[in-house]
């Protein structure tokens, strides 16, 4: 079941007069850390009125979920929280636990960001949900149960009688979510904190949890702390909006004042750094420096290091939150409001000259990959159960210096599709070409030469470091497996440091002495360390922060132009593919249901999952992202164990829903095979025409 | 809008992290992050420095006194401690302070020896297991659990005696023989989980060859948990041996460790109460010192690892081997 | 109640049978190895023929050979042939003679049951004291009485059984001194020759158990409050329990149910390899204390050379540690529904 829904904005204005529901005055928390107490927020004034959604928005460890933890009582023990925190009028703070819980899920109740991890893994999840409506309320166990199935009910989870039994493993991540929200709203609260509720799931499904919030919150009524990093989410769901950097409120405003007009030079950096699906040209611009470590604060404004317009006063005096009306800001010398302005844009890029696509040489061909995984069930029992069609059926074609952006939702098969072209060995099924040659005709001494033409980058740049290796031995590693002279490897170590914006004095420090992004940096350079001709680059940038991010987004584009790199671009995220691919493939369960050049997919998608995907983005513009179209996908993809003749999207396709019963018989017979649509431009899908162009997003402030 | 600061200069590619790096003091390395949390655990210093004076006591101690512990001293003859013995004498007027440092240092050897000969094997064994897969690692499962399943105290009780003319070494050999198998089964399924590791598979990928993974990636990461588990497994050495030698199936006469000298002193605890507590004492204040370090190193060298399942399983097989 | 049947059911579909067979079958792989090379290392290690010559007066050599060949341990018979004949007696239930000409079988019986009636309630007691004092002191990380169970548990790990089982001994031994009478009997099962009502039967029988039940009791607990510590501490920091404070549970409340629960899991494996040393008994506890059970023994058929006792034990502990293994995933799979259902 899937109805495109238009969303109205959740209310006009936020009830300005009403008394304020959560109160936080002057919050301090700090812990204990190896080098003394660690401030981690540092005087917070928030409140919330009834029925408003307030979004609080920072980059990790500016103490925004420190915030929603302490609001609730659940910090650790070790922390120490001061100020004063007010629900309806009643102070939290210095409650003993007794009374603390008569509070918590009644008045106050939370959704919390790992929902995996969320639920108690050795009780049943209709059980899990009854104990908290006893918490509260003194019903029977039989009543509870009953309404534990309601709750379940109205967040949308289908038979909700049987599922009430099944314990949380049995559940996905989006279920789970959902589960929590019914927890967290079993009691009608006040005020409902979501931290982070959405960052661990899928776009589509991210889509889906929005939209149970929304319900959650009309049944209720309660009033929304919505935490989060993604602005995008942020515009979709707030009435106002509060930035925190280092511990602090730095920005407050109306979500729509603040996206149009920010004051903050934070704040502005950050809407400039965050790539857009809606804009394709429109350069990024990196926030210079890293987040400061809050153990080291220097004097004065935590940003001014950071700052293109601090002046000698920012780095004495700390500036406090002030300003007209409700748009507050804390800055000494709030600057005008345009980015481009402010931050220095990366230089532009040269026009590259227009060679035909069909001239140039392909860097890497792909058709009708597939692979298998045996499944093994159970730990105690464990056994052969079946197979897990991972990949099956994908095809990618990269010409010479492009960028071809692999798109598609966790299980996907993006890494296991990587992984088979980069093993260079024969694959299950299907061809794989690199620079013309199939890696099925490979000798082993062939294979480890070509090693050197395709490189990857990693996702995680901790996890692809070894903490153990100095970084120039790392950047080196490649260099020395083929074979290279210790005179090479000597002079090339400080060239590709330089070369990735690092230090060639870096050479001598291990990964954990970077950051995030300096240490992503760090990976680009072993990966170009052998001059690679295509580099395979696996979500290389969902690990970071915005305002980094768009650094190494940068830097890639730099060195694509410079070096002629071919890239292979793997990618959860829509508006980092649209910022920087040419082409773009999509993925679902395995196989390619769409692709074609980056601009014409993502204007008219062909395949209705594209469509989908492509709505379920948030856009971190209110204006827009409020009243634009979506299409909200049901349930979530089926296992990839099954292997049903047809096309495997028809389960959660809004097109096969509006088919006739002999049209449906054909989604359900036959798998649909690539059709063209225009030049270098491929759809799976049988009633491809039937998907309904986007609205255009012009913005209509 | 009065702007005073000009934006800092823009290079070619404007690089972020360079502005910061330079302000920012280099983090402290590593080992002085392990350095100083292993300091800040009381039991771990106190663990450190005990064992410390033992070894210092089992090598240097005997040379303070005239005595051999062959030694018999006819004319004192179950005699307390004295100025000429500090710590008595036995029924047959050996001098218990000579004879308790030499059992000392000899169950301080068989200890740090088995240490050693298990923990090099556990994980070379252990670490090509994991990362080579297939054949090898059935094989080396199916070793693993042979030896597991062989009750090893009973097969130590049977063989040690028989091997006594090799002497105290194929005691060691034998307690190794069967002490690496729970270490190697650790450092195999944390293979198996480096393996899966952004890094191994980078080095893979860039075609780095397989032994060189496993010695230059596997094993230092795997490192933290050998330190610990080698440190315990001292203890665990020293209680085994102790536990053999009283039956009489480890270390034989005449040489002496505190096992022997435990079981000779136990009928005259309380008559001669020397000839008994000195030797339990420093058994115990041994085993007690290393642990308090291994448990100090683990949360030095990792501060997660303070429950790790290896710790866990190495405790059940000492508890298994509850003889 | 429908949870067995549930349990049983699944445990009884075909896959399930199917990888059970499999599992058995390596099992039975990893056994037969295992009874080969006892018997193999028992027979050269040990010599039978020793014990008799050794005996006072000297009996005459004919009747020593033939006293070890009806026994089965000539070592005049090839190894082989000698360990068939020992392998076709055994498949039928045969486990052979002791040294003295007593059945092995019969021995195993007698034996088992004073192990277990040594070691069940300190294995008991001591599991229950184990999982609360470190389920505690988890509670209360850090605290003053976090630390003193820390150091009490340490100090008993670090103490050897048997060193443990001497000081009990000695201790005991001190308070009768100074008592002038027999207060605390350590020796044996019970006062040889004591009459008297059921009460004072079963009263003796409890003294008597008192310090061997003590010396398991403390090393195990001390074991379990380690295991239990990690495990609960893992789960103080779960973000579940977060969620069941966050309902409004009290923080206590929290703990017992979804805490408490959850970190057992891990425990199974203890419980089962701990439930099943029941059986293959203690040895420096029953020597030490002069109890007749499997652990004494296994010592005193090495000091005998008894060949067959001394496989038929090897044998049995093998046994133990397989069907333990075993024991300890059927308990994992009924404690953790992760693990039980596909």
């Amino acid at each position: 079941m899937s109805a495109p829904l238009t969303d109205v904005p959740l209310t006009g204005a936020p009830l300005a007069d009403g008394p304020p529901v959560l109160d936080i005055r002057g919050l301090k928390v700090g812990f204990d850390g190896p080098d003394g107490p660690v401030p981690a927020v540092r005087g917070v004034d928030l409140t919330l009125r009834r029925g408003e959604v307030l979004g609080l928005v920072g980059e990790s460890g500016s103490g925004k979920s420190t915030v929603a933890l302490a609001t609730m009582g659940l910090l650790p023990r070790t922390a120490r929280v001061h100020g004063s925190v007010r629900v309806a009028g009643t102070e939290l703070l210095g409650l003993g636990d007794r009374a603390l819980s008569g509070i918590r899920g009644r008045r106050i109740a939370m959704v919390f960001q790992d929902p995996l991890s969320a639920l108690t893994p050795v009780h049943r999840v209709g059980d899990q949900i009854a104990e908290a409506v006893r918490a509260h309320q003194d019903v029977s166990r039989d009543r509870a149960r009953r309404r534990a199935v309601e709750l379940l009910d109205l967040v949308g989870i289908p038979e909700p009688a049987r599922r009430a039994d099944a314990y949380p493993h049995e559940f996905s991540g989006g279920m789970r979510q959902r589960a929590v929200i019914a927890m967290a709203v079993a009691n009608d609260p006040d005020v409902l904190l979501a931290d982070e509720p959405t960052t661990a799931l899928d776009v589509t499904v991210q889509a889906q949890i929005l939209d149970v919030l929304r319900t959650a919150r009309r049944e209720t009524g309660a009033a929304l702390l919505l935490v989060s990093h993604d602005l995008g989410v942020i515009a979709g769901m707030a009435d106002r909006v509060a930035v925190m950097y280092a511990g602090k409120v730095v920005e407050s405003a109306p979500a729509a004042e603040l996206f149009a007009a920010p004051r903050m030079p934070y704040t502005i950096g950050l809407l400039g750094a965050v790539p857009r699906p809606d804009a394709a040209d429109r350069p990024l611009t990196p926030i210079p420096g890293s987040p400061p470590e809050l153990h080291l604060l220097p004097q004065g404004c935590a940003f001014a290091p950071r700052c293109p317009l601090a002046a000698d006063a920012c780095a004495t005096t700390e500036p406090a939150l002030t300003g007209a009306g409700d748009h507050l800001a804390a800055c000494l010398e709030p600057p005008a409001a345009d980015p481009a302005a402010l931050y220095p844009v990366p230089e532009h890029t040269p026009a590259r000259e227009v060679v035909p696509r069909g001239e140039l040489p392909s860097v890497l061909r792909v058709r009708g990959l597939a692979r298998t995984f045996p499944v093994r069930k159970g730990g105690a029992f464990r056994r052969r159960a079946g197979s897990v069609y991972a990949v099956d059926g994908v095809d990618l074609d990269i010409r010479r210096g492009e960028t071809l952006g692999l798109v598609g939702e966790s299980g996907s098969g993006k890494s296991t599709t990587l992984m088979e072209i980069l093993r260079l060995a024969a694959p299950e099924a299907g061809e794989v070409e690199l620079l013309g040659r199939s890696t099925s005709e490979l000798t082993k001494r062939q294979a480890h030469a070509l090693r050197g033409s395709v490189q990857i980058v990693f996702q995680d740049p901790m996890a692809s470091l070894d903490p153990r290796m100095p970084v120039g031995d790392i950047v080196a590693e490649p260099l020395r497996a083929q074979g290279a002279s210790r005179a090479t490897v000597a002079r090339r170590t400080p060239e590709l440091l330089r070369l990735v914006g690092l230090e060639a004095a870096h050479a001598g420090r291990f990964p954990h002495e970077f950051s995030g992004g300096q240490r992503q940096r760090v990976g680009i350079a072993r990966a170009l360390a052998v001059e690679p001709e295509l580099l395979v680059l696996d979500e290389p940038v969902s690990a970071l922060d915005v305002s980094v991010q768009a650094g190494v987004l940068n830097l890639l584009r730099r060195l694509k132009e410079e070096l002629g790199l071919a890239y292979l671009f793997v990618s959860h995220d829509l508006a980092v593919v649209r910022h920087i691919a040419d082409r773009v493939s999509v993925m679902y369960l395995g196989r390619t249901v769409e692709s074609g050049p980056v601009e014409e997919v993502f204007a008219r998608p062909r395949h209705p999952y594209t469509r989908a995907l492509l709505s379920a983005v948030p856009v971190p513009d209110p204006a827009r992202e409020r009243h634009r179209e979506r299409i909200l996908l049901a349930g979530d993809p089926p296992s990839p164990v099954l292997r049903e003749p047809g096309c495997r999207f028809r389960g959660r396709c809004p097109v096969y829903a509006g088919l006739a019963a002999d049209e449906r018989a054909r989604c359900e017979r036959e798998r649909p095979k690539d059709r063209a649509f225009g030049p270098e431009r491929t759809a799976a899908c049988h009633f491809a025409e039937r998907v309904s162009a986007p609205t255009p997003t012009a913005a209509t402030p | 809008m009065t702007t005073t600061a000009t934006p800092p200069a823009a290079g070619p590619e404007h690089t972020p992290e360079r502005h910061a790096s330079p302000e920012r003091a280099a983090p402290p390395g590593r080992a002085r992050v392990a350095l100083r949390r292993f300091a800040g655990s009381p039991n771990a210093v106190v663990g450190a420095a005990v064992l410390l004076l033992l070894f210092l006591l089992a090598f240097a101690g005997p040379y303070l006194t005239p005595w051999n512990h062959t030694d018999i001293d006819y004319t004192a003859l179950r005699e307390g401690p004295s100025a000429d013995h500090w710590w008595g004498t036995t029924r047959i007027g050996q001098d218990v302070y000579a004879q308790v440092l030499h059992g000392l240092r000899k169950s301080l050897l068989i200890g740090l020896l088995v240490a050693l000969f298990a923990t090099v094997l556990a994980s070379v064994v252990g670490a090509c297991a994991g990362y080579f897969g297939g054949w090898t690692d059935r094989l080396v499962t199916f070793f693993i659990d042979l030896l597991l399943v062989f009750p090893a105290f009973l097969i130590i009780a049977i063989v040690s005696p028989r091997l006594r003319d090799t002497g105290w070494l194929a005691f060691v050999g034998l307690l190794a023989v069967f002490g690496w198998m729970i270490t190697a089964r650790v450092v195999r399924s944390m293979t198996r989980s480096l393996k899966e590791r952004d890094f191994v598979r980078a080095a893979e990928l860039m075609g780095v060859h397989p032994l060189r993974i496993v010695f230059r990636h596997i094993l230092p990461n795997v490192s933290s948990f050998l330190i610990v588990d080698a440190t315990i497994a001292v203890g665990g050495a020293v209680m085994s041996e102790t536990g053999l030698s009283y039956f009489g199936f480890g270390v034989q006469p005449p040489d002496v460790s505190l096992g022997t000298l435990i079981a000779d002193g136990s009928d005259a605890a309380l008559t001669y109460p020397w000839m008994f507590f000195f030797a339990a004492g420093l058994l115990v204040l041994f085993v007690l010192a290393v642990n308090f370090l291994g448990d100090g190193l683990r949360d030095a060298l990792d501060p997660t690892s303070d429950r790790t399942p290896a710790q866990k399983r190495r405790r059940a097989r000492r508890k298994g081997t509850r003889p | 109640m429908k949870k067995p049947v549930r349990f049983i059911q699944r445990i009884a579909s075909p896959t399930v049978l199917a990888y059970l067979t499999k599992r058995l079958g390596y099992y039975a792989v990893l056994l037969a190895v295992a009874v080969f090379v006892s018997y193999v290392l028992s027979s050269l290690a040990l010599s039978p023929r020793g014990y008799f010559e050794g005996r006072q007066p000297p009996p005459p050599a004919e009747s020593v050979e033939a006293q070890l060949t009806a026994l089965g341990i000539n070592d005049h018979t090839p190894l082989l042939e000698r360990f068939t004949t020992w392998l076709s007696h055994a498949v039928r239930g045969d486990l052979g003679r002791t040294i003295d000409s007593g059945s092995v079988g019969e021995e195993f019986g007698r034996r088992i049951g004073v192990s277990l009636r040594l070691l069940l309630a300190g294995t008991v007691l001591g599991t229950a004291a184990g999982i609360l004092a470190g389920a505690w002191g988890a509670l209360r990380q850090y605290r003053f009485s976090d630390r003193a169970v820390t150091v009490f548990a340490f100090l008993l790990l670090s103490t050897p059984t048997f060193l443990l089982a001497v000081l009990l001994k000695v201790g005991a031994m001190k308070v009768n001194q100074s008592a002038g009478t027999e207060l605390i009997s350590f020796t044996g099962e019970k006062t040889p020759g004591l009459t008297g009502s059921v009460g004072t039967l079963l009263g003796d029988r409890a003294v008597h158990l008192l310090l061997p039940t003590l010396s398991i009791a403390l090393g195990t607990a001390a074991a379990y409050s380690r295991y239990q510590r990690g495990t609960m501490l893992d789960v103080l920091g779960s973000d579940f329990l977060r969620t069941a404070r966050a309902k409004g549970l009290t923080y206590r409340r929290a703990v017992l149910t979804h805490g408490l629960r959850t970190a057992l899991v891990p425990m199974s494996t203890f419980f089962a390899y701990g439930f099943l040393a029941l059986f293959t008994g203690a040895a420096f506890t029953e020597k030490i204390f002069g109890w007749h059970g499997m652990g004494s023994w296994f010592i005193d058929s090495i000091g005998k050379s008894d060949v067959n006792s001394v496989v038929a034990v090897n044998v049995f502990a093998a046994v133990m540690v397989l069907l333990s293994g075993f024991l300890a995933d059927v308990l994992h799979a009924a404690l953790d529904p992760r693990v039980r259902t596909s």
